[in-house]
């Protein structure tokens, strides 16, 4: 059954493990979520079930949400995004999920919108190598040749400069250091999309290795 | 920020000896061969302190056969077993890179009485 929850992203600090080893962890506050609305093959053509996080006042939901957690009957959320599962007969409606359905040693996948970098050149947007800084090169970050004179255009798809950042970026197979359901904390080995207090969407990895 | 303290809380000793740039300290560190455990000293100038949290670090300096070493520590560490101070010194700035250039009597920090 695969699992999943929204959080906020707190930030990272480094803490150590029973060796003695430096382990950098990144702190999500993750859920808790309640579920708003499931989703089934036979009216919505798929399966799935979709949650709510971050409990606002009524005042900042703007009407047709207001329609919408009221039929379900649940507080309202300031996030509501679905996640795809196998059965969603499992879960109810008004249903919270937890911190707890991750456990140590668990790896997950996180998505998140990364950071805007604004209008990128070419060498931060997508690595290309610089030119020569000295000896009278004149050719410092430039993007060098776009294609051959044959076609006589420029072929779609050519990496240039242009806006970088502010998009949905997956980082999978995270290891769970800590999963704290008391104070709805998560930590996460290494580093995830997003700025502090970004909205974040943790699942099962779906290429996690298969134990034994 | 506060929760990322939160988060660290847990992971600080709770008694740290109280010792600053300039005094003369030694560092248990423990180190695993193995399936054995052992104790290292270390002693030197402590030259500089770095960071806040879970992730300051300290660095010492010390001369050993002539040639100049320098380790930094994760203060927080369970590897950094203990630290004694050994001699208080005086001095007038928070970094003491100036070290780095001196050799002999001049690399010396004055001691606190």
């Amino acid at each position: 059954m695969p699992k999943g929850l929204l959080g906020i992203k707190v930030g990272m600090t480094q803490i150590f493990n029973d060796k003695g080893e430096l382990i950098p962890v990144t702190a999500v506050e993750a859920g808790p979520c309640q579920v708003i609305q499931k989703k089934t093959v036979e009216k919505d053509g798929y399966n799935a079930i979709q949650v709510g996080f971050m409990e606002i006042d009524e005042r900042k939901v703007n009407k047709p949400m207001k329609g919408h957690f009221k039929k379900a009957g649940t507080k309202m959320y300031r996030y509501v995004r679905e996640f795809r599962v196998d059965n969603p007969d499992e879960y109810e409606v008004g249903q919270e999920i937890k911190v707890d359905i991750f456990s140590e040693g668990d790896k997950v996948d996180v998505v998140g919108t990364s950071k805007g970098k604004g209008f990128a050149g070419g060498i931060k947007r997508h690595g290309f190598k610089r030119g020569p800084s000295s000896h009278g090169s004149r050719y410092h970050r430039r993007p060098g040749s776009l294609g051959a004179k044959g076609p006589a255009r420029v072929f779609k798809g050519r990496k240039m400069p242009g806006h970088k950042g502010v998009e949905r970026v997956t980082i999978q197979n995270l290891e769970v250091i800590k999963s704290d359901a008391e104070k709805n904390l998560l930590l996460l080995k290494g580093s995830i999309p997003g700025p502090k207090k970004g909205l974040v969407i943790i699942k099962e990895a779906i290429k996690a290795p298969q134990q034994g | 920020m506060d929760l990322i303290k939160i988060v660290e809380q847990e992971y600080m000793k709770k008694e740290i000896p109280d010792f600053r740039v300039g005094d003369t300290v030694r560092v248990d560190f423990k180190v695993i061969e193995g399936n054995r455990e052992r104790i290292q000293p270390f002693e030197g100038i402590v030259i500089k302190r770095q960071g806040s949290g879970v992730r300051e670090t300290f660095t010492v300096r010390r001369i050993s056969y002539g040639v100049a070493v320098e380790r930094t520590f994760p203060l927080h560490s369970p590897c950094v077993a203990d630290i004694k101070v050994i001699r208080r010194g005086k001095v007038r700035r928070a970094k003491l890179y100036y070290l780095r250039q001196r050799t002999g009597k001049a690399a010396k920090v004055k001691s606190l009485t």
